[in-house]
């Protein structure tokens, strides 16, 4: 190593190297009444600032579980979990988070723009401060002119992307995105993977992300987690190196297959385990 | 042409408008041993029977295919039936109606049951027609029922005491608008209103507290279906025992009326907002109050203005039985008791249809704020579609 690769880690140690979300042998048992279900067992992950990790696995694999545990929506009955140094409770009251649910749970009683300002309300943000931010946000999911219009007046993939804009409104340290794209045509959906990436590049955000879809998951990330089911594991982490500026080019290129290929090796490997 | 292709309904008024030429107008006066009317000494009558016969079979053939044509058949039936009501009452027929007058009403039924069918399934873009179109059904079928009761009760002779005809009950009404002025404002404005709003007000309030205590809301909701059981009829007079004769007693029985729908359906409502929608407000650190008002009410809204609607038809009820139980000598209540006793049963009536009219406007306001209110909501929201 010489000492100019040195002092480069060292300078670009802070920058990179802050952990968001820090996770030591987390497990989540549930109790119901079939008797326990081990929806999370021995989970070791680190999230650092700027990452983009996709969460992969079969369904019931602890995926939704996990994001909630990070969000504090369920409580780890093992292990431990801190985020950006504190306890997700705290993270929580101090509004690190934007979670954006499955479904694009938009309040129909509001417009789109008050939707996407419900959280800046809620952080008694003032009104100017409110629109100009919920315009800024629409305008990232290009959803710009759509500001009066209510949810059922928008098709489901604009729908989603208003929710997003809602996640964006307020400068979250932690994205959390449970298969925000599911329910969507694969066109719609290289276009909002598109737009996401692009966001993620301007705005260094960083990104918790789950998804069912392996070319998905290679093309976001910057970090892909394998899960496994019962109990819910991880039984591979990858790094990508691909630029943040990546296009959807890059999934023709060999690196490309190559990764997706070793993820869908890990699910084969989790799914032989198993039975 | 085949059969199948004819306009039955227009079929059904042609013959009977014929057979009603046929068959004797009026029956045969007790007294004289005549009969009491004949269509040739009527000639406005005459004139809309022949109108119908030709009507009729004409549009047998046409069909009744656009409102034009529902119109004109509507127009002929509001002839017909200004033409009957003149053989009633200027010709002496009233009592006296033979089986050619109930041929024509016949006649006029399947005129205006056609042309009331036609008007109500014209869809139309243009708003203001459309609107129109759907004004002009309910009120051609009202005024419709309104005249059927007036000729029936007058063509058999029926007493007034059974029934008086709408005409009398109308006359009563627009000669006694002082009294049911006074009544109006006794029963409704001092009374239904407070005690509304008070029962409404109060259960809206205990709900959200209820909602806090898991223990009151286990326990709370079955006494709650208990006392809503209760008869008025036995509450009633305690409450004049308790609050007087004035409308204070017919307001308190109006909140024990009225508290417990709006509870149990506010606390239902309370509990409406999805777990997604609560999951979202927590992620935001929103607290109790921020999801109340945010999230929890409007997501309630339905509950409680489904809640409102009843209590609205309820509070008038339990004003007026509540009034049979003592009060000052003016009231809605209180009139109909005594002028059932009078027998006189035309202010009765007019009485009657005061409250029909204060509780359709109440349930009608209600109704429409709901529409503002809850615009979101997808029972009004598929509408615009
Ligand atoms: N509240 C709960 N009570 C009991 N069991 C639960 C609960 N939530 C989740 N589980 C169980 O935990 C396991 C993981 O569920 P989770 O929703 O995290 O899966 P997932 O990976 O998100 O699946 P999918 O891809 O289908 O969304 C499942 O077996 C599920 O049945
Ligand atoms: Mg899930």
């Amino acid at each position: 190593m010489t000492l100019k690769q040195v002092v480069n880690n060292v300078a670009e140690m802070p920058a990179s190297k802050k952990a968001v979300v820090d996770i030591k042998k987390l497990s989540l048992t549930f109790q119901t009444a079939d008797g326990p279900v081990y929806a999370l067992s021995d989970v070791d992950l680190t999230i650092e600032e700027g990452d983009f990790v996709s969460f992969i696995g079969p369904s019931g694999c602890g995926k939704t579980t996990l994001l909630r545990v990070i969000a504090d929506l369920e409580q780890a009955t093992g292990g431990e979990i801190s985020i950006n140094g504190v306890t997700p409770h705290e993270a929580r009251e101090k509004r690190a988070y934007g979670y954006v649910f499955q479904a694009p749970a938009l309040l129909p009683w509001r417009s789109i723009e008050r939707n996407v300002t419900l959280p800046l309300e809620i952080m008694e943000i003032s009104k100017e401060e409110r629109v100009k931010r919920a315009q800024e946000a629409l305008k990232l999911v290009e959803l710009n002119g759509f500001e009066k219009k209510f949810p059922w007046q928008l098709s489901g993939g604009m729908q989603q992307r208003a929710s997003i804009a809602r996640a964006l409104s307020f400068d979250a340290d932690l994205l959390l995105m449970d298969e925000p794209f599911g329910a969507l045509d694969e066109i719609v959906r290289d276009h909002l993977n598109e737009q996401l990436l692009k966001l993620w590049a301007r705005t260094n955000k960083t990104v918790a992300f789950v998804t069912h879809s392996i070319p998905e998951a290679v093309y976001l990330s910057s970090k892909i987690v394998v899960m496994s089911p019962r109990p819910g594991r991880i039984i591979d982490v990858i790094e990508t190196d691909f630029p943040k500026d990546r296009t959807l080019d890059i999934r023709e290129t060999p690196e490309f297959l190559e990764i997706a290929h070793r993820v869908r090796e890990g699910l084969r490997a989790g799914h032989s385990n198993d039975e | 042409m085949t059969w199948t292709k004819l306009d039955k309904f227009c079929l059904v008024a042609a013959i009977a408008a014929l057979l009603a030429l046929i068959f004797p107008l009026a029956g045969v006066d007790g007294d004289t041993g005549k009969q009491v009317a004949f269509v040739g000494d009527i000639p406005g009558f005459a004139v809309a029977m022949a109108l119908c016969v030709i009507a009729g079979s004409a549009f047998t053939w046409l069909g009744v295919g656009s409102v034009t044509a529902g119109m004109v058949i509507l127009a002929i039936a509001v002839f017909g039936c200004w033409q009957a009501i003149s053989v009633l009452y200027d010709y002496g027929v009233a009592g006296y109606a033979g089986p050619g007058f109930w041929l024509f009403i016949v006649s006029l039924w399947a005129f205006v049951w056609r042309g009331i069918d036609v008007i109500a399934n014209f869809h139309s873009l243009d708003r203001t027609k459309q609107h129109l179109a759907n004004f002009v059904v309910p009120v051609a079928f009202g005024v419709w029922l309104l005249f059927v009761w007036e000729v029936v009760v007058s063509g058999f002779g029926v007493p007034q005491v059974l029934l008086p005809p709408p005409s009398m009950i109308g006359e009563r009404f627009v000669n006694s608008t002082d009294i049911l002025a006074a009544d109006f404002h006794q029963t409704f404005v001092k009374a239904v209103l407070s005690g509304y709003v008070m029962g409404c007000g109060s259960a809206f309030i205990v709900a959200i507290a209820v909602d806090r205590v898991p223990f009151l809301k286990r326990g709370l909701l079955p006494l709650g279906n208990m006392v809503s059981a209760l008869p008025i009829i036995g509450v009633a007079p305690i409450m004049v025992m308790w609050f007087g004769f004035d409308w204070q007693s017919k307001a308190a029985v109006i909140v024990i009326m009225t508290f417990f729908p709006m509870l149990v359906n506010t606390v239902t409502g309370l509990n409406a907002a999805g777990k997604l929608e609560k999951d979202l407000m927590a992620t935001y650190a929103s607290g109790y109050w921020s999801t109340l008002f945010r999230l929890r009410l409007p997501a309630a809204m339905p509950f409680v203005f489904n809640a409102l609607k009843i209590n609205s038809t309820l509070a008038l009820i339990g004003a007026i039985v509540a009034e049979f139980f003592g009060t000052p000598i003016v009231g809605m209540g209180f009139r109909i008791s005594t002028e059932v006793g009078r027998m006189n049963i035309d202010m009765v009536w007019a009485e009657i249809a005061l409250a029909a009219l204060a509780g359709t406007a109440f349930y009608g306001a209600v109704a429409y704020i709901e529409r503002k209110a809850t615009s979101w909501h997808p029972s009004f929201r598929v509408r615009r579609h």
